[in-house]
């Protein structure tokens, strides 16, 4: 029996609501977001700014290279081109990483308290979101600067963003609890964002990937968010159903199995942490 | 050999009657064991795969060996006994942060465990923060949270440092910030684990006063310290551990008595 779905008998007048109900879950989650910011930034005199001023700098860096030194012919505006694929990829691999470590890096919590262990990975992936937020408004920046123009597709942007949060939530659901019991898997991780980055569509576009293949593409979330992202910003136009259901059944898929795996693994955390 | 904390129909949803009704056990240990596995690079890849290639069984020890016993609402337990002897995983196994091996703990009502210096607080938060994330974690609602704060800053007495980073605390002042937090979760169980030792004369009489409080008002107390002055102060019932085995369970003052006139034995193995 899993720890988080303990329902406990309370008297009416306890402080606790019985079997923690949503409303203390919610809170928790903020609270463990929460802590990861102040954590990250309230040591640096610059704060929140140097999330923002990182990917400024690479997107720059980029544009400067891909305009300048290496256009290339074959894509307009090859740099931003670039960076609809960078943005998913980078909020793939740094929440996958911070997910990944995350029942570790909050060890004295799991060890000594006893609350739903899995609300750490997600906590630790909407942490992220931030980053993902900023990086989301400068691409938008660049984009417009560009000259391309706001479009009524825009909306579906937030559906794949989503879409991928909850894909990220579940692929951590399943590291974090893994990496308790190996602590190899992190740095198997690691390894695999490499592979993940030539795997994603991030210089090249889902055309120039053979028919054949192009299935193990769409079955690939992260892939789909670039090609979805590319086809509103920079091509005008819907993403399209085959590519929206596969990656929404594959995400959604993702999280109920990274539940399941969860829940299997949960009962002896604290032992081996 | 599942663990089963039991799911009871709830009890005291009138508000007449709060406190779980006097007479009923609301912890429960029957046969419970525990083992650890014995060697330290367990959790590496390779050692998984070769131990499954060679199907090879790691040595365990027994933390917790056949522990039963039980306690009835407004009881408190001391626990005793060497370092080693299986106090920790006991009060672990009691607050459902471990699975027990084998055997069944049941719990009724709520539990909030203090069970190391700092555990649910982050150093670099300040103590606002940490009063905030540790009652999330305790259960807290944002609302009770909220509620509550003022009365835990004044019972423990920081307010002037509320806003300072954990850091930047001593021991006795983190130790008066969690005794805060965890009291005003309003527990029906409150385990401390070897905390109390920690805090200055007057915070440890404020203590007292507040575990005697919660006794009064039909909670249970589960505690564990070297400390048997005190432990005979607080507790009416006590549970002598020695090698995962329970030595002894019966009033505090007779089965302390015995535990001090026992020859002490060496770390368990």
């Amino acid at each position: 029996m899993s720890n988080g779905s303990l329902s406990l008998s309370l008297p009416a007048s306890s402080g606790l609501d019985a079997g923690r109900g949503g409303g203390n879950l919610l809170f928790l989650l903020q609270n463990l977001v929460l802590k990861d910011f102040r954590i990250r930034y309230r040591n640096m005199s610059l704060g929140v700014l140097w999330s923002f001023a990182n990917p400024l700098v690479m997107m720059g860096i980029l544009t400067f290279v891909f305009t300048r030194i290496y256009p290339n012919p074959a894509v307009p505006n090859f740099a931003v081109f670039i960076l609809c694929g960078l943005v998913p990829f980078n909020f793939y691999s740094l929440s996958l990483n911070a997910g990944t470590t995350s029942l570790l890096d909050n060890q004295s919590l799991v060890k000594r308290v006893r609350c739903p262990r899995r609300i750490f990975p997600i906590a630790a992936v909407l942490a992220n979101c931030l980053h993902f937020l900023i990086q989301i408004a400068l691409l938008i920046a660049f984009v417009l600067a560009f000259g391309y123009r706001v479009n009524r597709f825009w909306p579906w942007l937030g559906v794949v963003w989503m879409l991928e949060i909850i894909f990220m939530s579940g692929l951590s659901l399943m590291t974090s609890v893994l990496d308790v019991y190996y602590r190899d898997v992190r740095y198997l991780v690691e390894a695999s964002n490499a592979v993940m980055f030539w795997l994603v569509p991030i210089f090249y576009s889902l055309e120039m990937v053979p028919q054949r293949l192009r299935l193990l593409y769409l079955l690939n979330p992260i892939a789909a968010v670039v090609v979805a992202g590319r086809d509103v910003l920079l091509h005008g136009k819907p993403p399209a159903p085959a590519l929206l259901v596969p990656m929404a059944l594959v995400s959604v898929g993702c999280l109920a199995l990274g539940l399941v795996v969860f829940g299997r693994l949960e009962r002896n955390i604290a032992d081996n942490l | 050999m599942s663990r089963s904390i039991a799911t009871q129909p709830a009890i005291g949803n009138d508000l007449a009657d709060p406190a779980p009704s006097a007479g009923h056990a609301v912890l429960r240990f029957e046969a419970v064991s525990k083992t650890y596995a014995h060697n330290a690079a367990r959790t590496l890849l390779r050692r998984g795969m070769l131990s499954w290639l060679t199907r090879s069984r790691t040595s365990v020890f027994y933390a917790l060996r056949e522990v039963s016993f039980e306690l009835h609402a407004a009881a408190s337990l001391a626990v005793v006994g060497a370092n080693g002897a299986g106090k920790s995983t006991l009060l672990r196994c009691a607050t459902g942060i471990s699975a027990p091996d084998s055997g069944r703990v049941e719990v009724r009502g709520t539990i909030a465990a203090l069970m190391e210096l700092g555990a649910g607080f982050h150093p670099d938060l300040t103590g606002a923060e940490n009063v905030m994330l540790n009652a999330s974690l305790l259960g807290l609602t944002r609302r009770k949270t909220c509620e509550q704060f003022d009365r835990i800053v004044e019972f423990s007495g920081l307010a002037d440092f509320i806003h300072e980073p954990l850091r930047t605390y001593s021991s006795g002042m983190v130790l008066r910030l969690a005794f805060s937090v965890a009291v005003r979760v309003d527990p029906d169980i409150l385990v401390i684990d070897e905390m109390l030792s920690v805090g200055d004369i007057e915070f440890q009489e404020k203590c007292v006063g507040e575990i005697k409080r919660l006794k009064q008002g039909g909670k249970t107390l589960i505690c564990v310290a070297h400390d048997l002055k005190l432990l005979r102060n607080l507790c009416d019932r006590a549970l002598w551990l020695e090698h995962g085995r329970v030595r002894m369970f019966g009033p505090c003052s007779e089965v302390v008595d015995a535990y001090e006139a026992a020859p002490a034995p060496g770390v368990s193995d």
